[in-house]
C-alpha cells in the first residue's frame, strides 16, 4: 500500500519546485512611490495585461490591492481610447 | 470645505482632461480648425487652457468606424463642473470625433502631467539609453 513517508524537510514545505527559488513579490507602485497611472502610456500598461490583452492578476504581478485598483481602471480607460485593445492575439 | 464656503459670485474650478480621436480623413487644415474651435469653446465657456497636446495620426489598436487611424487631441483644462456635459454634447454632434473621454484630475494626476510637460520622464529614458550604449 503506501509508502513510507520520507523524512519531514521544513524548506520543502512551501517550495513546490526547488529548481525556482521563491523571490518576494513587490509592488511596484509602492517601492517607487508612483502616485499616478497614466491611461495614455501603453508601453507602461502593457506590464500588466498579457498576451490576450487580459488584465494580469495581483498574485502575478504582486500590486497592491489599492494600485490594481487603478491599473484595472487606467487598463479600460486605455481600451476605450484604442490605446489598448479589448481583444488580441500574440500582443507581447 | 474650502469648495463649500465660495459664495455664488465665485465659480469653482475644477480640473479635466479630455482625449478626443478626430477621424482620419481631415485635412491638416481641417483638423487645425477643429482644435482652435474647442479651444475656443473652453475659454469661451468660463474654462481656462492648461496644457493642450497633439499625438498627430496615431495608430489604432482596433478598427473605430472602419478606420485604422486617428488624430489624438488632449486638452488639459479647468472648467466648472457644468461645462463638462456642455462639451462632451459638442463632441457627440460634432461626426469628425470618432471617441472622446473626459477625465477629472486628482493632485496625483496634476503633479504627473506637470512633471510629463517639463520632459522628466523623457529625460530619464534619455539617459538610460545613453547608458545602455
Amino acid at each position: 500500500m503506501s509508502r513510507p513517508r520520507t523524512q519531514h524537510n521544513p524548506a520543502m514545505v512551501f517550495n513546490t519546485t526547488p529548481e525556482t527559488p521563491l523571490k518576494k513579490k513587490y509592488c511596484r507602485f509602492k517601492k517607487n512611490g508612483i502616485k499616478y497611472i497614466d491611461y495614455k502610456d501603453a508601453n507602461f500598461l502593457m506590464k500588466f495585461v498579457n498576451e490576450q490583452g487580459k488584465i494580469l492578476p495581483r498574485r502575478i504581478t504582486g500590486t497592491s490591492l489599492k494600485y490594481q485598483r487603478k491599473i484595472a481602471l487606467a487598463v479600460k480607460k486605455a481600451r476605450h481610447l484604442a490605446i489598448l485593445p479589448y481583444v488580441a492575439d500574440g500582443l507581447k | 470645505m474650502a469648495a463649500k464656503k465660495t459664495t455664488n459670485e465665485q465659480v469653482v474650478l475644477n480640473d479635466y482632461e479630455s482625449v478626443i480621436i478626430f477621424t482620419p480623413v481631415l485635412s491638416e487644415e481641417q483638423l487645425k480648425d477643429a482644435v482652435a474651435k474647442y479651444r475656443s469653446f473652453i475659454t469661451d465657456n468660463g474654462g481656462e487652457m492648461v496644457h493642450e497636446e497633439n499625438w498627430g495620426l496615431t495608430k489604432l489598436a482596433y478598427a473605430i468606424d472602419k478606420k485604422t487611424t486617428g488624430f489624438y487631441i488632449i486638452y488639459e483644462y479647468k472648467a466648472p463642473a457644468e461645462f463638462v456635459a456642455k462639451f462632451e454634447l459638442a463632441f457627440r454632434r460634432d461626426e469628425r470625433i470618432m471617441r472622446f473621454l473626459t477625465t477629472s484630475l486628482d493632485k496625483h494626476a496634476q503633479v504627473y502631467n506637470q512633471r510629463k510637460r517639463n520632459g522628466e520622464f523623457n529625460q530619464n529614458k534619455k539617459e538610460k539609453q545613453q547608458e545602455g550604449k
